[in-house]
């Protein structure tokens, strides 16, 4: 950690790239692109989303929690070793408990309230930026968390690297996205890719790592405070239930 | 009634290892403060266009925000609104289990 701040203290100029894609700042069919593909992990979250409340209207609370803690997590933007600050996401816990889609409505929630307050974020990359916090995060938590579970990982150990992984490769994912409508002169997609994650891949690792901190603080206060129901909804959701 | 209500042996266990946690947490977030005097730490927004006009100067934005917070401290404010949102609903649903839990252990062993 010190090593990274030292060597991040001698090569870094101090840039950073690291919240959301701004209001304006992907060309049209870019941003049309990412709103045609989050539209069905939308629609598939609002049914998961419905399914779950209406067969167990208990876990509405917890959804509600799930939601809370994505409010709180990606409104505390967090200096970094870059010398810039980005913020965690928190979608992680909701998508260890709810499954992935149900965090793409509740990302794309917390996102329209930035974009529309806040001015951070934008209508027009909405798409890109629910396709990168509310799609590649939640599913990344979502497989790292039970592959981990699978192979007889610790819950504290598969909790941290589902939200730490999860929050770094949204932001692989915005790297991908502006490299993709930004290619380079000379050395295309590529090199603007190696350039965006360049900037931002060390922003988001010391955030990556207190998203996952976070997560699995959270996640012990709901184990000694719900044991029961958390078990239950893990249950249920292996076997498919809701 | 919940068969599964137990006296939480885990509980001073969790608050250490939590506490452990938030220190963790709060070190990362200091650290690069402290060694980085000079850095503006500024909100990302801005750099991100530096790195879009580096690679495509001609790049205008074609859409700006609907509304915008007249004043960084009134985006502040929208910020701390959001977070006091998100806080506030977590401790009172964690409150809410925490009685919860309470009323059901004391229905069992109501001395």
């Amino acid at each position: 950690m010190i090593a990274l701040g030292l060597g991040s203290f001698l090569v870094m100029p101090k840039a950073a790239y690291a919240m959301h894609i701004m209001e304006g700042f992907l060309p049209v069919k870019w941003s049309i692109s990412w709103y045609v593909l989050s539209l069905p992990f939308l629609i598939w979250g609002l049914i998961s989303i419905q399914k779950i409340i209406h067969k167990e209207p208990k876990y509405k609370m917890l959804l509600g929690l799930a939601g809370a803690f994505v409010f709180i997590l990606s409104a505390l933007k967090i200096p970094s070793v870059t010398g810039s600050c980005s913020h965690p996401t928190g979608v992680g816990l909701g998508a260890i408990l709810f499954g992935p889609t149900a965090m793409t409505v509740i990302g794309c929630i917390v996102l329209i309230f930035q974009a529309l307050l806040l001015a951070h974020g934008g209508i027009t990359t909405l798409g890109a930026n629910t396709f990168s916090m509310g799609v590649v995060g939640p599913f990344a938590s979502f497989i790292i968390y039970h592959g981990l579970k699978r192979l007889g990982g610790p819950q504290w150990l598969a909790v941290f690297a589902a939200a730490a992984l999860g929050n770094l490769l949204t932001y692989v994912t915005t790297s991908v996205q502006l490299a993709l409508a930004f290619p380079a002169a000379t050395g295309g997609f590529m090199a603007s890719l190696t350039k965006f994650l360049g900037v931002f891949a060390l922003t988001q690792l010391p955030l990556a790592i207190s998203e996952g901190l976070l997560t699995v603080f959270i996640f012990n206060l709901l184990t000694s405070y719900n044991s029961a129901e958390l078990k239950e909804l893990l249950m249920f959701r292996k076997e498919g239930k809701v | 009634m919940r068969a599964t209500v137990t006296k939480n042996p885990l509980g001073k266990k969790v608050f250490i290892l939590n506490l452990l946690l938030l220190i963790m947490v709060i070190a990362l977030a200091v650290t690069p403060v402290i060694m980085l005097q000079d850095a503006e730490f500024g909100g990302a927004d801005g750099e991100a266009e530096k790195v879009i006009s580096e690679i495509d100067p001609d790049y205008q934005p074609w859409f700006q925000p609907l509304w915008e917070p007249p004043s960084g401290e009134i985006e502040s404010l929208l910020f701390a609104l959001q977070a006091a949102l998100g806080a506030g609903f977590i401790c009172y649903y964690l409150g809410y289990m925490h009685g919860k839990r309470k009323a059901a252990k004391n229905q069992d062993d109501p001395s």
